[in-house]
């Protein structure tokens, strides 16, 4: 697929499990997102790429109706999120499970507190919330932190605990906000065979934010570059790679002279707002 | 005189602004109040924060206010000779307004700062975003029990704040000034009459609302960084002063 295919949403015959049409978001006048189309079938694992400040995050959090859009319309299985009550919007988001950038922890609480702070209304007995926090923290491997507070760890472990209490309810969505930023080269790895794993067992949908190109290609069965507001590229991890794409050869062999750079000059080296 | 008029246009809507951030919080403290599931174990947290560890305070700041308002009318009165009146004024200025007012405004310096600061870095720290990720409504669990802790409580502060500055008083004209111990304790009741101790509380309760939803309104929306907490939580208490000495005007005018 290539730079035409930033006009139309995926046809996928079947019922996507979150779609964004014409999503369009702006921040002290400038358009952060344009126009974007995203389509994610169910089961399907999307990666976003691109580069720092060029609204990533800002979609991401369209997905799941933290950011109402400006124009444009975001579906989670079909329901147009805005289009409902908030009362139906905040139940549609037990579906959802997302691990922030930071971590984004709740400090008032232990590690432990906040991992079964999603199964807290669940059906669970006590025995299984214990089971199954311990089990989330062991598959980020920090299996003995649970009576620490949050303000105790280091940014990677926040991070970690983050992705735990992510999973511990078993979403039916993932979005991963940059899971694996700041981490060690191994931890970075554990994190995507983590994604890999939940995957192998449910068949959860996910999208992940990330720039690191290798763990974008190991967890991704899609890949989107994001830039200038658009979907300039997407398209499956080997044809991301063997792409003549000159946006998407200049993100991946990760060089200062390209388009994204010129197009970054133009836009006045302005960031995103950070998404409040 | 164009920059003097685009200065006070701007206030203004930043004051309206303010106002409407305001009513549309209430509101969805309103709309999520009923919701179930119902947090008794946070609710009982916040009335111990906003209640019971502010007494020493109240304590304080009503004893000293009922000690200082004896020894002041006294010595007023003294010069045409009518002291006896000193427990009237005292139980009247106490429970129609400064205990009200002053437990307000030292919960607001106590209580509202840490609202302001606790949701403001919450909000800068992503926690709030996760909350709602967590299809869990941060007005709901973060605001609601606040303002029902705050609301609850307050009179209930007033009431040890009442006992507590009418003995201060008495203290003073009696232990210290020499007061004769029967005509002060009848004189404190001779001129006061149930509605003046309910007004009392209806006027806390309704500042315990102002104060804790300005406050949590401010935490909410926080931006910037470290430094808007700072700014948050400042705005939240002058805010909130001002609006609690504001609404005392109307509430008084309204309730006696």
């Amino acid at each position: 697929m290539s730079r035409a295919a930033r006009g139309a949403p995926q046809d996928t015959g079947v019922l996507p499990k979150l779609r964004v049409e014409g999503l369009r978001k702006v921040y002290g006048g400038r358009p952060v997102l344009d126009g974007v189309n995203l389509s994610v079938a169910r089961g399907e694992s999307v990666v976003i790429v691109g580069p720092s400040g060029t609204g990533k995050s800002v979609l991401l959090k369209h997905f799941i109706g933290l950011l109402r859009p400006d124009g444009g319309r975001v579906f989670v299985d079909g329901q147009d999120l805005w289009a409902l009550g908030v009362l139906q919007r905040n139940a549609l988001r037990k579906k959802f499970g997302m691990a922030f950038q930071e971590g984004a922890l709740f400090d008032s609480m232990s590690v432990y507190e906040n991992v079964a702070f999603p199964l807290r209304r669940s059906r669970r007995s006590p025995a299984e919330v214990r089971a199954r926090v311990e089990e989330c923290l062991e598959l980020v491997q920090l299996p003995d932190v649970g009576a620490r507070r949050p303000s105790e760890l280091s940014g990677g472990m926040r991070r970690r605990v983050g992705f735990a209490r992510a999973i511990a309810h078993e979403p039916e969505i993932l979005l991963f906000d940059e899971p694996n930023t700041g981490l060690d080269p191994i931890m970075t790895d554990i994190i995507a065979e983590v994604i890999l794993g939940i995957r192998r067992h449910l068949p959860v949908t996910i999208v992940t934010i990330t720039h690191h190109i290798a763990s974008a290609l190991k967890i991704g069965d899609r890949l989107a570059l994001l830039f200038g507001g658009h979907i300039l590229f997407q398209g499956g991890p080997q044809e991301f790679m063997s792409s003549g794409d000159a946006a998407v050869r200049q993100f991946v062999e990760g060089r200062a002279e390209g388009p994204l750079t010129v197009e970054f000059q133009k836009a006045g080296h302005k960031q995103v707002w950070e998404a409040r | 005189m164009t920059r003097l008029l685009e200065a006070v246009g701007r206030a203004l809507l930043r004051f309206l602004e303010e106002l409407g951030r305001f009513f549309t919080m209430l509101g969805r403290v309103l709309l999520w109040a009923p919701q179930p599931p119902y947090d008794a174990p946070e609710l009982l947290r916040q009335m111990a924060r906003v209640g019971v560890q502010s007494v020493p305070v109240v304590f304080l700041t009503t004893l000293f206010t009922g000690m200082v308002l004896a020894l002041q009318t006294h010595h007023a009165f003294a010069k045409f000779n009518a002291t006896s009146m000193v427990g009237s004024v005292v139980a009247i200025s106490l429970l129609q307004e400064l205990s009200p007012v002053l437990s307000a405004l030292m919960v607001t310096g106590r209580v509202g700062s840490s609202m302001a600061a606790e949701i403001g870095s919450m909000r800068i720290t992503e926690q709030i975003d996760a909350l709602k990720a967590l299809a869990t409504e941060p007005v709901h669990y973060l605001v609601v029990p606040r303002v029902i802790a705050s609301v609850v409580m307050l009179p209930l502060l007033v009431v040890i704040g009442d006992v507590v500055g009418m003995y201060g008083g008495y203290f003073v004209a009696v232990q210290l000034l020499g007061s004769n111990p029967v005509a002060y304790y009848e004189n404190s009741f001779q001129y006061v009459d149930l509605n003046d101790f309910t007004a009392g509380l209806v006027k806390s309760a309704v500042f315990g609302l102002i104060l804790s939803v300005v406050a949590c309104t401010r935490g909410y929306y926080t931006f910037g960084g470290a430094e808007g907490v700072g700014r948050s939580t400042t705005q939240a208490v002058v805010a909130a002063s001002l609006a609690i000495l504001l609404s005392d005007f109307f509430l008084t005018r309204l309730l006696f």
